[in-house]
């Protein structure tokens, strides 16, 4: 795909056609991944010698951590596209991500909180990665609650986009919270390059296609919620005209 | 059913509370677009009967 097709995308309408053609088969995908992702992470793995069976939890805190983070990535690359280029379906795709980014940190932070109950003896404790995640989330709603507050919509993106590049700093910390501070009660990454750190092949298979099934149904999600941005300004844009005329 | 053993009030839960808020927000999303699709259906057709 050259450079320049990648921009045909910017164009409402076609971003509408092809997100139409591909929207059905990437929620398929999505929930076949999700559903043998989960049922083989919960009927056919075993305990963890030291976590028992609450190793499970695994299959959804791990993945919708991932997601509440990339979200807010995805968000920041269609924020600076917006900014540099000022084409209105990125800016669309943010504030379409940002409600499913904010899901998935809630997700993140509750079952973090069921899982750290019986290892930890505490559903919450003020650790550098819970607490980054916390603000990830505040700047979620933040992001959201400013779409909603400004009447504008080029405005409205021009400000959320500034606060979505001030809340990467957070989205980024939660990712590497554990490596900056070596202390808090989070363990480390459970996905590694380095063969030591990653959790074992008998979780981590059944554990990416369960991150798949999050990524496919993120996307899908997306391209609905972002349709339905583009008709919402379409139809804002068509009201005002006949108030007008 | 596996044998979640002391944990299984932790384990059941996680799973009930993530499936449910994905259930709710796969949902949320499609209702909004039916719904945003139809609005908007109607006022092209009444901003084309205006001319």
């Amino acid at each position: 795909m050259s450079a320049n097709s990648i921009w045909e995308y910017a164009n409402p309408k076609k971003f509408i056609q092809t997100t139409d053609r591909v929207l059905p088969w990437i929620s398929v995908l999505a929930v076949v991944s999700l559903v043998v992702g989960l049922i083989w992470g919960f009927f056919f793995t075993p305990d963890d010698y030291r976590q028992g069976s609450t190793v499970k939890i695994i299959y959804l805190h791990v993945p919708s951590a991932l997601m509440a983070i990339n979200a807010w990535l995805m968000m920041l690359v269609a924020s600076l596209v917006w900014i540099v280029r000022r084409h209105h379906v990125s800016a669309l795709a943010a504030r379409a991500a940002a409600p499913v980014g904010a899901m998935m940190t809630v997700i993140a932070l509750a079952t973090g909180a069921i899982w750290g109950q019986p290892m930890w003896g505490t559903w919450w404790a003020w650790d550098p990665r819970l607490t980054s995640f916390l603000i990830l989330f505040l700047f979620y709603l933040g992001y959201i609650a400013l779409w909603e507050a400004i009447e504008n919509d080029d405005t409205a993106a021009d400000l959320t986009s500034i606060l979505c590049l001030v809340g990467s700093v957070f989205a980024l910390l939660s990712r590497y919270a554990v490596n900056f501070w070596n202390q808090g009660l989070h363990q480390g990454a459970s996905l590694s390059l380095d063969k030591e750190e990653n959790v074992a092949d008998v979780f981590y298979y059944p554990l990416l296609v369960c991150i798949a099934g999050f990524v496919l149904l993120f996307i899908a999600l997306v391209f609905l919620r972002t349709q339905t941005e583009i008709r919402a300004r379409r139809m804002r844009a068509l009201l005002a005209r006949e108030r007008m005329g | 059913m596996p044998d979640l053993g002391k944990y299984a009030e932790a384990v059941l839960s996680s799973y009930a509370v993530s499936i449910v808020l994905l259930l709710v927000l796969v949902w949320l999303s499609v209702r909004r677009a039916k719904r945003i699709k139809r609005q908007l259906q109607d006022v092209e057709s009444k901003v084309k009967k205006h001319g």
